[in-house]
């Protein structure tokens, strides 16, 4: 029996690992580990570990002012912004820093408005056919779930950020693409998006380029990932009643079936 | 009937319920003192577990569905609306996600567990038969579950499966545009999937009920595969198989909960993070891993069978593997009449133990893997080998029967579990009598 | 079963562990309960639309208008002076639901009538907010459901309804822009 559980158990496993192992395929350089304060949205073993918010916010920060000229993010509100330690007033601010289309009114016509905190975040262009032909025929994807929509999550979207290298002999760029180490291809449309004190941060961090990558991942992990933290502490809490549970059923059992055997 | 039935409750309002229609005292009947086997082992637990998974995914997908838009323009921010603005709706959208993939490893090991120990043999065929059914209206389920967050792999998954029509010769071309409602996975497709989606759980409930219905016509098989031969043999459900059941549910529970709380997308795959796109294909279409060995078997058949020694094409290759796909399941419904062996249990099958844990197992553990990977070599030729093995299981069974020596059967359940000692000893060979 | 066992400590330790097992199992299953229950509430995007701001500068003396506010409709009536004191001079004995227009309205701005434009009764729209609705035998608003007559502070007056027209939190962020909620 014990050996025919110990099979049952392999199978299992080696089966749900085939997913995380498809996923991995391909020719491009595996992007390195790097340190998350969370852990990573994905790890397994990350119990206790939730979000950096001095980076989060600083990544917020690097978002506002370099990404978001052409990459939206369409599934937050600023209202989510209260999450990460920003007051009601500084919500507020940022919320009503931008102009959005609200409408129609009595007489039917669209008008602008500042924005208001349950607004959604303002995407660069009006549509997908827009942010594509603004960007030579490619539309920047939205970034609201960018870490979980691409295996090795912050890892790969990191690498990307900080793999611009100069294009070697054989390889094959087109015009208008850019040499990317980590990029399936290596071809990507998009330039380099990060340089040294590309922005000021208000906390005063030095902005280098991997400070600012690592920042604004963290800040797109949060992203994709909101309730990391809740997820992870409502987890200990099920799985430390189960486990108590699973004890003092074990007993009831043993109890039970003391007199049948 | 003609008249009221004897009800003996101290309850008078559990009396004049029970004497109306008794249904505490069928309840009590076939969940309380219903005699089953004492010696079942840890597999007979999976069958709980199951039902346990089934009503955790019924109760999480209605309530899903409460929140849910089933249009294409809207239904995959109204996905991500409930992981971040629903209250609790990340945690009902991770259980139901990963609810799909612990439903299915809970099943394959009842499957496991019944083909090990023979329990589709007679009397228990229509067990068995039902069983299939369940298991055709989960992978139906589960297929258009995943269409609905409307995502990459949603949709290229809809698209590629419901593509497998096609392969039909004449009529192929016309199933698949009613499959779609239009000329391509798209709004009538999603409409048609959420509603089947929701329809077919319960559909599988009423055979998981004649399922049930049937099991206890003929009693639970054992991991000895002899039938009880007296009250010595049984003990009542309740509390001891209530008790046992409760505790593998909960132990369940926690591996359930360790995906659900900590792992969530690990089952899943980062393109459905990304919102349908008709034009963009993603570079590796991969189903949930609980297809892939029936993905490997579709795969597998790369070449068209002709008419020998002519060029006259008889299945194309895409029908031909289609065939093997639906055959790989259809077979499962003939397995109780290939299988000829008296013998139930393969602790008393010397080869049919090795023929399922050293060929079928790796089988179909290989064709999973194969299933995960690019359609190139090596991982063709090895899926199309484990395709052969998967098949040649089931076909080599009558020939098994033949020559297979059984070990000699125990007198009785309890002798062994009493004894405490060998199964064989004291016990004269005998072969089980089918009834 | 449990006559078969001998009493005593065993009976004792057995009976305390099928107690703690049921009880574990039936906190367990209302815990898990509630967050499929509490996902019925209104989701964090709703909350988040709960409060909405409303030019008032087109409403004329005398008129009103109605805006939507959480699914509801909001009745704003920027009323004439013989109104307030038609509102004003009813004694409170005569009142079903006894409330000073006063308390309706904000001081300086008694003019702006601001009410939860559903009937308390069974949830109608009442009638009286567009020019040329009945208005009710006592000049405010006119429940045609089941015959509710409101005054115009918005009190119920005759009729099933049982409370006055609900006032909602607001404040005037300007002389002509008010915030409801």
């Amino acid at each position: 029996m014990r050996r025919l559980r110990n099979l049952i158990a392999a199978g299992v496993l080696s089966v749900a690992g085939l997913t995380a192992g498809a996923q991995a395929a391909g020719d491009v350089a595996v992007p390195p580990a790097q340190e998350w304060a969370h852990g990573g949205v994905n790890s397994f073993l990350s119990f206790f570990k939730g979000y950096d918010y001095a980076a989060v916010q600083r990544g917020f920060q690097v978002y506002k002012e370099v990404c978001a000229a052409c990459h939206s993010m369409h599934l937050l509100h600023y209202r989510n912004l209260h999450d990460v330690g920003f007051n009601e007033e500084e919500v507020k601010a940022i919320a009503a820093s931008v102009e959005v289309t609200d409408g129609p009114n009595d007489q039917g016509e669209m008008f602008t408005r500042p924005g208001l905190p349950a607004d959604k975040f303002k995407s660069p262009f009006a549509n997908k056919q827009a942010a594509a032909a603004a960007n030579g025929g490619k539309a920047p994807p939205d970034l609201s779930l960018i870490v979980k929509a691409r295996s090795h999550f912050e890892d790969y979207v990191y690498a990307i950020l900080t793999g611009y290298e100069e294009a070697p002999a054989d390889a094959h760029i087109p015009p208008g693409g850019n040499y990317n180490k980590y990029f399936p291809g290596h071809a990507i449309a998009m330039p380099m998006p990060l340089f040294e004190n590309g922005v000021t941060f208000t906390d005063g961090t030095k902005a280098t380029v991997p400070q600012m990558a690592h920042d604004v991942v963290t800040f797109l992990a949060w992203a994709a990932e909101p309730k990391l933290e809740e997820r992870r502490r409502v987890g200990i809490m099920a799985i430390t009643f189960l486990v108590v549970f699973a004890g003092i059923m074990y007993a009831a059992k043993r109890r039970v079936w003391a007199d049948a055997h | 009937m003609a008249h009221a039935p004897q009800s003996n409750f101290n309850n008078p309002v559990v009396n004049w319920i029970d004497q109306r229609l008794p249904i505490i005292t069928m309840m009590n009947k076939e969940y309380g003192s219903f005699p089953t086997p004492r010696n079942f082992n840890s597999l007979w637990n999976f069958g709980a577990i199951a039902m346990v998974v089934l009503a955790t995914m019924i109760l999480s997908g209605v309530v899903l569905a409460m929140h849910y838009t089933n249009n294409t323009a809207l239904a995959f921010d109204s996905v991500e609306r409930i992981m971040r603005d629903v209250n609790w709706g990340w945690m009902i959208r991770y259980i139901h996600a990963n609810g799909a993939s612990m439903f299915f490893i809970a099943v394959y090991i009842h499957i496991f567990r019944g083909v090990y120990y023979g329990s589709y043999k007679a009397p228990r065929e229509l067990i068995w038969i039902f069983g299939v059914i369940i298991l055709l209206l989960m992978m139906g389920t589960a297929f258009m579950g995943y269409v609905l967050p409307w995502g990459q792999m949603s949709f290229w998954g809809a698209t590629v499966i419901t593509n497998l029509f096609s392969a039909i010769p004449v009529v192929g071309e016309h199933i698949v545009t009613l499959l779609w409602g239009g000329f391509s996975v798209d709004n009538p497709t999603l409409n048609r999937f959420f509603a089947l989606h929701f329809l077919l759980p319960f559909v599988l409930i009423a055979v998981v009920f004649l399922h049930v219905a049937a099991l206890h016509i003929t009693g639970s098989n054992n991991p000895l595969g002899v039938e009880p031969k007296g009250p010595q043999d049984t003990l009542p459900f309740h509390p001891y198989y209530t008790t046992k059941d409760l505790f593998g549910a909960v132990l369940f529970l926690i591996i359930f909960a360790a995906f659900v709380f900590f792992a969530p997308n690990y089952l899943g795959h980062p393109d459905n993070y990304i919102p349908a796109d008709p034009l963009v294909t993603p570079a590796h279409i991969v189903p949930e891993w609980y297809f892939l060995p029936f993905y490997a078997i579709l795969r597998s058949i790369t070449f068209s069978i002709t008419l020998p020694f002519t060029d006259v094409v008889l299945i194309p290759a895409k029908l031909g593997g289609v065939i093997g796909m639906f055959g790989s399941i259809a077979i499962l419904f003939v397995l109780p009449w290939l299988d000829t062996s008296p013998v139930r249990s393969s602790r008393f099958r010397p080869i049919f133990k090795w023929w399922v844990l050293l060929w079928l197992v790796p089988a179909f553990l290989v064709l999973g893997y194969v299933g995960g990977k690019p359609a190139e070599q090596p991982y063709v030729l090895l899926g199309q080998i484990a395709t052969v093995m998967y098949f040649v299981f089931f076909l080599a069974l009558p020939i098994i029967g033949r020559i297979e020596k059984p070990l000699p059967l125990p007198a009785s359940i309890a002798k062994p579990v009493l004894g405490g000692g060998s199964v064989a000893t004291g016990a004269t060979a005998q072969v089980m009598e089918k009834a | 079963m449990a006559d078969t066992m001998q009493a005593g400590d065993g009976q004792t330790r057995r009976d305390f562990i099928y107690l703690a097992a049921a009880a574990m199992g039936g906190v367990g299953a209302a815990s898990a309960l509630w967050p499929f229950i509490h996902s019925l509430n209104p989701a964090a995007d709703t909350l988040a639309l709960a409060s909405i701001e409303v030019d008032l500068a087109p409403i004329a003396t005398g008129q009103a208008i109605k805006a939507m506010w959480r699914g509801k409709p909001v009745f704003i009536r920027n009323r004439t002076p013989e109104e307030i004191e038609s509102a004003r001079k009813v004694p409170m004995s005569e009142l079903i639901d006894p409330q000073t227009d006063q308390d309706r309205v904000k001081a300086g701005k008694e003019n702006w009538l601001i009410l939860v434009g559903v009937c308390t009764h069974l949830g109608c729209i009442p009638l009286g907010t567009s020019s040329g609705e009945p208005r009710g035998d006592y000049g405010g608003w006119f429940c045609p459901c089941h015959g509710s007559h409101y005054d115009t502070a918005g009190r119920i007056r005759k009729g099933p309804a049982p409370l006055n027209l609900h006032v909602p939190e607001y404040a005037f962020i300007s002389d002509t822009r008010v915030k409801v909620g």
